[in-house]
């Protein structure tokens, strides 16, 4: 199966008109989020097909898709979870909240994708949110001010098959696959 | 905030209703957009540089000045890109402006399109800031149905379209010439200048690269004029800005403060001083890239000549701060290790540079320095200073010099000890969980 087909193929095309003619190569970024909105991951197939509709080859899509660490090249869980460690958020006890995701997601040591396959943890960089250090994401919304015990939290409600709210700018990102719909500047929850 | 001065940039962020575009025109909102309409685009120009603005992405380089570099004689296409991929740590409010005032920041990007005479613009915004995308996707929405973008806007016979672009997590990109890499599809590395972009920039055509909180402050200088403007800040450092406080101060956010005004009056009367009473230890003038100052410095204006006077750099106005609890080598050790990973890896000072530092800071953070770690982390900020194609390495050898520079005691009580002179026992702070 396709990884553009349908009303896939038809947004992929929209994506490519955005950009000026004879500069859709451009459109390399959005369409990777949408094969990652479509498979949870960018997968061999997705660069395959979206070299195909740039006129280039797979390396050359794969050596954009690797460059960006938003864009996951292996299996990923349903949901992101994403701890900023940086300066401004390390200041403010993030180090623990980072270590209490690991613990409560059943990570062991170097790995990031739960054995359920539900939660991927990332350790990030400075995620812009340092006026509510300590800072997550939750499938790119943002949950400022975790303490160790508001991340167990965070976790939990996801083992329980709901998306935690974020803090603020809007509503909760129901899965990593509908942000990655949402960061391909499409609206979120397609029908499937 | 206790501002006793006119605020500018956040004028309306009590005003929720702004967000909207009723809410903005309400208060005036795309004014600005109608007056430029009727200016030839070099008088726009000539505005904007009697101003005085300055480039709030770091380097503070003259926006008229930069716009005027545009040639528009070539037969290519000009390009906008507004830089809205603010990644340096310590430093959101970019994030917070178009949080509570997007449409501004669409005016501010019409008008420099004006002045250079380009017919598409682009917003590139970083991956991390979905709900912000967001947010200005649907302002760019109603601002084409309002006719401030399209087709003849705003009852002119100009065309002008914007595109939101979306980056994915390389803070690299926010170095212009490597955003105009990403933006083109490729992966986010920088370019040799020259040329510059203002001649060979996006799609190899003209073009203006600006960051958010500059393009935001344009509007009000067209309407109310260049003398208006230079009412507040310094005579090279004309306006206000807006600054980030973060790290151990009682109330972290950001504030707009007109430049010029002390750190003190930042930290002690605005963010009501360092956290839990304790005494400020240590702090980046304008993000992690800008040398660290210390206590010493509290009374050093922020503006762009006087933190340069004190050693360091404005660079976005993030003020992180630590406290007398707060051990310099974890901070550099961080700080040092976001290099490494966001170093692009195309010139090898910078790449293998940032890869060994984090790696000798990490022994000396956890207590297993040798006591000629010290120097070679002393020497290792001349073979990455000014030796890569952009600033990147640059801001990772600041972060090591300017620790050494000030806490060099600190390092070496790390190495006789065999741990953190600050903790009362042997704990290991840079291995991964």
């Amino acid at each position: 199966m396709a990884v553009f087909e349908g009303d896939r193929l038809e947004e992929a095309e929209e994506i490519l008109g955005r950009y000026p003619e004879g500069r859709e190569r451009s459109a390399i970024m959005p369409l990777l989020y949408l094969a990652q909105s479509v498979e949870g991951h960018v997968s061999r197939d997705g660069l395959k097909e979206i070299a195909g509709l740039l006129s280039l080859t797979t390396a050359e899509v794969e050596a954009v898709a690797s460059f960006y660490s938003m864009y996951r090249l292996r299996s990923t869980g349903t949901h992101v979870v994403s701890v900023c460690t940086n300066l401004a958020c390390m200041l403010r006890g993030a180090g623990e909240v980072y270590e209490a995701a690991h613990q409560a997601a059943g990570m062991r040591h170097g790995q990031e994708l739960s054995d359920d396959e539900l939660i991927t943890l990332h350790e990030e960089e400075c995620l812009g949110v340092c006026d509510f250090a300590p800072v997550a994401q939750v499938n790119f919304a943002n949950h400022d001010n975790v303490t160790p015990e508001r991340m167990r939290e965070l976790i939990a409600e996801l083992r329980d098959g709901s998306v935690p709210e974020p803090s603020r700018g809007g509503p909760a990102i129901s899965s990593f696959k509908s942000a990655s719909r949402v960061l391909a500047g499409l609206k979120e929850a397609p029908a499937s | 905030m206790n501002a006793t001065f006119e605020r500018r940039l956040t004028r309306d962020w009590d005003d929720p209703g702004v967000i909207g575009i009723d809410g903005y025109c309400a208060k005036g909102g795309y004014e600005a957009l109608k007056n430029a309409l009727n200016m030839e685009p070099a008088a726009i120009i000539d505005t904007v540089k009697a101003s005085g603005l300055r480039g709030r992405g770091g380097a503070g380089f003259p926006t008229g000045m930069k716009w005027s570099f545009v040639p528009t004689n070539t037969g290519k296409p000009t390009y906008v890109t507004v830089n809205f991929d603010e990644s340096e740590p310590g430093t959101c409010n970019n994030r917070e402006l178009v949080e509570r005032d997007p449409h501004r920041l669409l005016e501010g990007t019409a008008i420099a399109a004006l002045a250079i005479g380009c017919r598409t613009a682009f917003i590139y915004v970083r991956g991390e800031y979905l709900a912000q995308g967001v947010i200005l996707e649907e302002a760019i929405g109603e601002a084409y149905g309002a006719g401030f973008f399209g087709r003849g806007i705003a009852g002119s016979d100009v065309d002008l379209d914007i595109v939101l672009h979306r980056g994915a997590g390389a803070y690299i990109c926010g170095e212009e010439t490597a955003l105009l890499s990403s933006l083109e599809g490729f992966r986010g590395q920088p370019r040799l200048r020259p040329p510059f972009p203002a001649v060979e920039g996006l799609y190899a055509s003209p073009t203006v690269i600006n960051n958010v909180e500059t393009l935001m402050s344009v509007p009000d200088i067209v309407v109310r004029g260049p003398e208006w403007y230079r009412e507040m800040g310094t005579e090279k450092s004309p306006g206000t800005k807006l600054f980030t406080i973060s790290g151990k101060v009682e109330r972290p956010g950001n504030y707009e403060l007109p430049l010029g005004t002390p750190l003190r009056v930042l930290l002690e009367d605005v963010a009501g001083g360092v956290l839990d009473g304790r005494s400020l230890k240590a702090w980046t003038p304008g993000g992690s890239s800008t040398p660290l100052l210390t206590a010493e410095h509290i009374d050093t204006p922020l503006d762009y000549e006087s933190v340069a006077a004190a050693g360091s750099l404005l660079g976005t106005g993030a003020v992180m701060v630590l406290d007398e609890s707060d051990c310099v080598v974890d901070a550099a050790q961080r700080m040092t290790r976001f290099y490494a990973h966001e170093s692009c890896g195309k010139c090898t000072p910078c790449r293998e540079g940032t890869w060994w530092a984090e790696r000798v800071l990490g022994r000396i953070a956890d207590g297993y320095g040798k006591a000629e770690d010290i120097p070679v982390m002393a020497d290792m900020g001349k073979h990455i200073m000014f030796r890569a194609f952009c600033a990147l390495a640059d801001g990772a050898a600041s972060v090591i010099d300017s620790s050494l520079k000030h806490f060099r005691e600190e390092f070496e009580e790390h190495v006789r000890l065999g741990r953190c002179p600050l903790r009362e026992e042997h704990v290991e702070v840079a291995s991964a969980v």
